[in-house]
């Protein structure tokens, strides 16, 4: 089947559905690639690049979109004016489209390609799971949205984001809050932090506090009892109360941080809106706000979509297209997941499209088969946080059977003691004293050997091994005898084997052990 | 030599042999513990030699002469990797040994005792010798599956819980039978069958004993063979102690006391190691115990190659090696520590973390890795690390499966629930070496190989780490 790959006319768009190494890769799936030629550009991928690897490169925006079975895409198709571009009116029947879609917001786009009898694969539906990772187009460019937050508030910010102590005096390191550590929250982190900036950062969803933890920022806790995770990993709308405790917390951190990049979405809502008015006006003159939810109304009430804004002297940054801000990595890790798609796609590597709606990731991603609808999928089943509920079940039945009954307790002790006393009642006394020997040696040998060190349990076994060979001593005293001389004998030399290979054996060893 | 002289000598000898079981406290002290050790042996021999009842000094003399140099060429050949193989024949030997001294003791009639002194005088031999060759065959069995003479796999006999209790009972009746003979008089072995000296049931008794060695080993699988090792240490520190009353000599009682315990503590730790009843080892047959299913394991494994595990290590800063027995099979702990050395030196933080049970004995790993000079100040034992898996950006697991199964901690219907384990999953990365995807000697899939932060590298450990080594320094 043939692939086409259109320029992406969305103003602004410099990212591209495939690079040279995926293209290469997909061709040898048993699909022919063509592109559009200058699609790579903005990513700075020249048309000879893709010729290099046996992509086709067409001129004709029109003549690309007839010839193609399959056609790859960043952003969903856009009414556009302009007739040569207009991407809806280039679709035929039939023809499958795999890009970003956003089916809950676009009804109208939905409708249109449903009527034009077409297959859409939304990137953006894949669903979240372990197997799903390397196709999940969302992570990967929230990971390059958050890295970019990061550049684009050191841009505009007026200082060091690293402490530093000069003849010139004492800098202190910038602070940074990042509200919501999602991919994108956990990538300003580390970008943040490789520069040397404190970092804080807030979630709604508890167990995302190691990761935070581990990429040595603070978390910042709210004294307040609610779980946030919702299904797939990602945020649920919160109690007002939680809201209220929560906003408490980011007015009081408004005034000592000196950039806070917010990155709160609740998936099919508006962003939530966590900074207001007068945090804004409270933050430092020369503080920078990233808001990464600009997209969906913001999360911050200054953002204005697109644009940079000073207001109270801070600056507010809502660019929408921050991965089309660094190009060619985001286009190297788009293409890698709709490489990805396609190889699922593809089982057989035969070039032919199998959508196998029994598959739950591919289900999930198709939100339009045949010009039938079928979005929205049924629920994932997996979560990305731990399934509370099974490991408590597996607590309470793995304690069950620690607790044994005092009768099987203490009826060792009893039997012992019955049998102590018994052997105490016949035996005579010559054995009684030896036997007093052997139970105080037990206890000796008992604490002794629980301070041995688990290193050397292994020249313990060969010391204790040697020492036993102590029972030459038995066949010593015996081997004068006539009758027995010879058995003794032979027990003398397998004891003697023994001490000496133990010893030497443990000596050769312990000798090994060195700092 | 006087009788009091021999005694105190027999005192000196104990308390030096309590000093070097305690010297091995620590590494410092241990090398010191050892000669401790040498020189009560050495005291007691000598003390035992002069105390006059010796006089046949030629077959004494030959007799350590042969054993002692026998025993000093195997310790100066064995390979470390062969250490369980070693300590298992050795206990045969004391086994071995035991049931000589014991058959001697019974054919020397001289003791000149009677009456109930007599009688258990007669019981410790019974007992010393049982011990023995249970210990003996025991060994021989556990040294043959040790060094895969025969299979690891477990044997499992049908109704083979009754036949140990017939080979019990049995025990018991011949040892009534054999007390009932010696009434008459003391052994005498050529005689057998003609009299009823007690000579038939003690030999049937030391058939039976080996016997239920074999049968005992035999059941038991192959990752349970620290839990063997040990068990039989200790066995064979009881048949010292029997020996030790069957000949009235409080130093033998003492120092198979002090081995006994040595040996039953050790098989408490494994087992605890374990999760695993002691009673259920020794029962044999692991993994067959009925439950609910366990859970199966879905997902796809991750391979990745020595290259990519080289950039992996090199972007790391806190490195933890995990071994396991396939290391030790593979014979790659040189290279490892070759790896370890080349990290440290580009000041990397490499450290090991060992499980109680990986290897086949107690101890097994340390020791290795002591042989391929790793300084015993970053191995540490699975308690001390298990915590700070969250700071630790590479994991490498190198032929360990069990050991490593999150499955114990959180499916309760796994063969393994509840054994403790290296919590390697909660560091940012974990590569597992393995040879191909199959499941570990427990039989149990391991859910961890298809975590997503999981990368399988494929292929036999010593061949895989020297790629990793050249892919470092390339």
């Amino acid at each position: 089947m043939k692939i086409g790959i259109p320029k992406e006319m969305h103003r602004g768009e410099k990212r591209v559905a495939t690079t040279p190494e995926a293209a290469a890769q997909i061709i040898q799936l048993g699909f022919t690639v063509s592109i559009e030629s200058g699609a790579g550009l903005g990513a700075n991928i020249s048309d000879e690049a893709y010729q290099a690897v046996g992509v086709e490169i067409v001129n004709d925006i029109k003549l690309l979109w007839d010839q193609s079975d399959i056609m790859l895409k960043v952003r969903a198709p856009e009414w556009r004016p302009n007739p040569n571009r207009n991407e809806l009116n280039l679709f035929r029947e039939g023809q499958t489209i795999i890009s970003f879609i956003w089916p809950a917001q676009n009804e109208e786009l939905m409708q249109t390609l449903a009527a034009k009898n077409t297959t859409v694969l939304a990137m953006d539906s894949v669903p979240r799971m372990s197997r799903a990772q390397k196709m999940d187009a969302l992570s990967s460019m929230a990971n390059i949205a958050g890295y970019r937050a990061i550049v684009e508030a050191a841009q505009h910010f007026g200082r060091f984001f690293t402490g530093q102590i000069t003849a010139a005096g004492k800098i202190p390191p910038a602070k940074v809050l990042v509200i919501g550590a999602g991919v994108a929250g956990l990538a300003a982190i580390g970008a943040a932090k490789g520069m040397g900036a404190i970092v804080r950062a807030f979630d709604t969803r508890p167990e995302v506090k190691e990761q935070i933890e581990s990429m040595d920022a603070e978390f910042l806790m709210l004294d307040f009892k609610e779980e946030g995770s919702g299904v797939g990993g990602y945020a649920k709308t919160m109690s007002p109360e939680f809201i209220a405790a929560e906003m408490a917390l980011f007015a009081e951190q408004a005034k000592e941080v000196d950039i806070i990049v917010t990155t709160a979405l609740i998936p099919g809502k508006p962003a939530p809106k966590l900074i207001t008015a007068e945090m804004v006006q409270s933050m430092k003159a020369g503080s920078v706000i990233v808001d990464l939810a600009a997209e969906q109304g913001g999360n911050c009430e200054l953002t204005e979509k697109d644009k940079v804004v000073v207001a109270h002297s801070v600056t507010i940054i809502g660019y929408t297209n921050l991965p089309s801000r660094l190009a060619n990595q985001s286009s190297q890790l788009y293409a890698t997941n709709l490489r990805h798609l396609l190889t699922e796609l593809c089982p057989n590597k035969d070039g032919i499209l199998n959508v196998n709606m029994d598959d739950e990731v591919i289900r999930g991603a198709t939100v339009i088969k045949e010009g039938k609808i079928t979005w929205p999928p049924p629920p994932p089943k997996l979560s990305a946080a731990p399934a509370a509920k099974p490991a408590a079940v597996a607590e309470t039945t793995a304690k069950a059977p620690v607790k044994p009954s005092v009768i099987k307790q203490l009826l060792p002790l009893i039997i012992a003691g019955l049998a102590l006393f018994s052997i105490g009642s016949v035996a005579p006394e010559s054995f009684m004293t030896h036997f007093t020997v052997f139970v105080l040696a037990c206890f000796v040998g008992y604490q002794v050997i629980w301070n041995v060190s688990p290193s050397l349990h292994t020249p313990l076994m060969s010391v204790t091994n040697a020492i036993s060979g102590i029972i030459v001593i038995g066949a010593i005293v015996q081997v004068s005898s006539p009758t027995v001389g010879l058995l003794a004998g032979l027990a003398t030399l397998i004891a003697s084997i023994n001490i000496a290979g133990g010893f030497l054996v443990t000596r050769r060893m312990l000798d090994m052990f060195r700092k | 030599m006087s009788h009091s002289l021999t005694t105190m000598s027999y005192i000196i000898a104990a308390i030096l042999f309590i000093l070097s079981l305690s010297g091995l406290s620590n590494q410092e002290t241990s090398r010191r513990g050892n000669y401790y050790g040498m020189a009560g042996m050495a005291i007691a021999i000598i003390a035992t030699a002069l105390s006059g009842t010796v006089t046949a000094y030629a077959i004494l003399i030959i007799a350590v002469l042969i054993g002692g140099s026998i025993g000093a060429m195997l310790a100066s050949k064995v390979a470390m990797t062969q250490m369980p193989e070693l300590v298992a024949i050795m206990h045969s030997l004391v086994g071995m040994a035991a049931v000589l001294v014991g058959f001697a003791n019974f054919m020397d009639s001289s003791s000149g005792l009677a009456g109930a002194e007599k009688t258990i005088h007669e019981i410790e031999i019974y007992i010393g010798i049982l011990i023995g060759a249970i210990t003996f065959s025991g060994s021989v069995i556990a040294f043959c599956k040790l060094s895969e003479k025969i299979s690891g796999k477990p044997l499992l006999l049908p109704a083979r819980h009754w036949f140990n209790l017939l080979l019990l009972v049995a025990v018991f009746v011949l040892g009534a039978q054999f007390l009932q003979q010696t009434e008459g008089g003391g052994g005498n072995l050529p005689m057998l069958f003609l009299d009823h000296s007690g000579a038939l049931p003690l030999l049937i008794m030391t058939v039976i004993g080996l016997t239920f060695g074999v049968h005992m080993v035999m059941a038991i699988g192959g990752a349970d063979m620290p839990v063997v090792v040990s068990m039989l240490n200790s066995y064979s520190g009881w048949a010292a102690a029997a020996t030790g009353f069957m000949l009235s000599n409080d130093l033998l009682i003492v120092t198979g006391a002090l081995v006994g315990s040595s040996g039953a503590i050790l098989s408490y730790i494994m087992c605890r190691a374990m999760n695993r009843n002691f009673i259920s080892v020794i029962a044999g047959g692991f993994g067959t115990a009925s439950g609910g299913a366990a859970a199966v394991i879905e997902g796809e494994v991750q391979p990745i190659d020595a290259d990519e595990t080289a950039q992996l290590l090199l972007a790391a800063k806190n490195i933890m090696i995990i071994p396991g027995y396939g290391m030790a099979v593979a014979q790659a702990q040189h290279t490892v520590y070759e790896i370890t050395k080349f990290l440290r030196e580009k000041g990397k933080k490499v450290r090991f973390g060992i499980h109680p049970v990986a290897g086949r004995m107690p101890g097994h790993m340390n020791v290795l890795l002591a042989e391929a000079k790793v300084p015993y100040d970053i191995v540490f034992e699975m308690e001390e690390i298990n915590e700070d898996f969250a700071n630790v950006d590479v994991s490498i697991v190198i032929g360990a499966n069990d050991i490593v199964n999150p499955s114990a901690l959180d499916d309760p219907n796994s063969p393994i629930a509840g054994m403790p384990v290296l919590e390697c999953w909660h560091g940012k990365t974990t590569i597992v070496l393995k040879r191909s995807m199959a499941s570990g000697y427990a039989g149990v899939g391991n859910p961890l190989f298809v975590l997503e932060n999981t990368r399988m590298l494929f292929g036999d450990a010593n061949a895989t780490m020297q790629a990793v080594l050249k892919a470092l320094k390339g």
